[in-house]
């Protein structure tokens, strides 16, 4: 197969887009595309301070890396959620990327909170996930508040946005298809917004981008993965798009163009203040603080019932 | 050949040449789900791997949340 816009011999075969591209060529291609995603959504504004969410995985990377290489003010936030070996291997390779090119990386570590994601799900009954996600948001949310960023941005792909967009409408959850966009406008001052630049682009294009740029990043899953709905849902999509290329991007796309926004016009909650960390909450309690309080209940029965 | 797939940290032995698009479907791998490496470089489905290459398949999904 040839690169279809040079000619040379082509490394990656593109179907969604009918493509084809050697990798200087596949490399200026992906630049773009996250560019034209950045610019059309209007995403960074030049000289805004960035807080990248980076797990060590090839997005989060690849995110890093590309917004780095156009110049933006970058800090990476690793966020070590304690489970086992997986994330002291997935700290490595962030704290060795941030090093190489010499990036500022801030890291927080759930174990010394004593929230590790294992524990805290065990002690709710939660799926790991389910415990995982509420304190991701909350961390990396803080501390872009708390840092003084201007915007906080997640390597969220195209994939992801799928099947989270699958998830969200088998259950038709209305709040969650309001706030899905691949730019969420600060709702509470102590929000920043948040962009997902890599929105557009499938979970094979950034592999693919994140191995010619030579990016060692973690290819082992989190152990919690294998048994997610999440992946369940990718399994679906993937099936789908090799049927039908593109169904994926049309399906994101057509859902952000036709749908989100009539979604967003209906839901339009604002969020108070938390009365457990002060930051923005949809109830007394934001989430991250009832699923801590939750942990404490338990950890307080458990001692109690132990013998004197 | 030997293949080595990622992140299942299993490898298999195959006897003769054949596509990197056949390769694929005769280990149930869909196409788009998996980076096939040789060396240095990435194959497209219509390359064709042989008897004396290493070559890594590895997989792109990830995530839970
Ligand atoms: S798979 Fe689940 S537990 Fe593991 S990092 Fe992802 S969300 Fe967290
Ligand atoms: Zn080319
Ligand atoms: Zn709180």
């Amino acid at each position: 197969m040839k690169c279809r816009r040079c000619g040379a011999r082509a490394e990656v075969q593109l179907r969604a887009h009918n493509t084809a591209f050697c990798r200087p060529c596949y490399l200026f291609f992906f630049r773009r595309q996250v560019e034209r995603a950045i610019d059309a959504q209007r995403m960074l504004v030049a000289g805004e301070r960035i807080l990248v969410a980076v797990s060590g995985g090839k997005d989060s990377l690849a995110l890093w890396d590309m917004l780095a290489d156009l110049g933006h003010d970058t800090t990476g936030l690793y966020l070590g959620l304690g489970i086992g070996e997986y994330s002291d291997r997935s700290r490595e390779k962030v704290e060795q990327f941030a090093a190489a090119r010499g990036l500022p990386l801030r890291v927080v570590k759930l174990e010394d909170e004593q929230l590790a994601v294992p524990g805290v799900a065990a002690a709710t009954r939660r799926a790991p996930c389910a415990a995982c996600g509420t304190m991701k948001r909350h961390y990396f949310d803080a501390a872009a508040f708390a840092g003084g960023f201007d915007v906080l941005a997640t390597g969220h792909n195209l994939d992801d946005e799928a099947a989270r967009l699958l998830g969200n409408v088998l259950r038709w959850q209305k709040d969650h298809l309001a706030r899905q966009r691949p730019v969420l406008p600060p709702s509470h001052p102590k929000f920043v917004r948040k962009v997902k630049p890599l929105y557009l682009t499938s979970e094979y294009e950034t592999a693919v981008y994140a191995f010619m740029r030579g990016i060692d990043y973690i290819v082992d899953e989190c152990p919690n993965a294998a048994g997610a709905t999440q992946l369940l849902y990718k399994g679906a999509l993937d099936r789908l798009e090799v049927a039908s290329p593109g169904t994926k991007l049309a399906f994101v796309k057509e859902f952000l163009r036709s749908a989100q926004p009539a979604f967003a016009a209906v839901e339009q909650r604002e969020p108070m203040e938390c009365a457990g960390c002060g930051m923005p909450a949809y109830g007394v309690l934001c989430s991250f603080c009832s699923l801590v309080r939750e942990v404490e209940n338990r950890r307080a029965r458990t001692s109690s019932a132990l013998p004197a | 050949m030997r293949v080595h797939l990622r992140p299942q940290r299993r490898t298999v032995e195959l006897r003769g040449p054949r596509r990197v698009g056949a390769l694929l479907a005769e280990l149930g791998i869909l196409p788009g789900t998996a980076m096939v490496i040789r060396g240095e470089l990435l194959l497209t489905e219509g390359d064709v791997v042989d008897e004396s290459d290493e070559i890594e398949i590895r997989a792109v999904i990830s995530g839970g949340a």
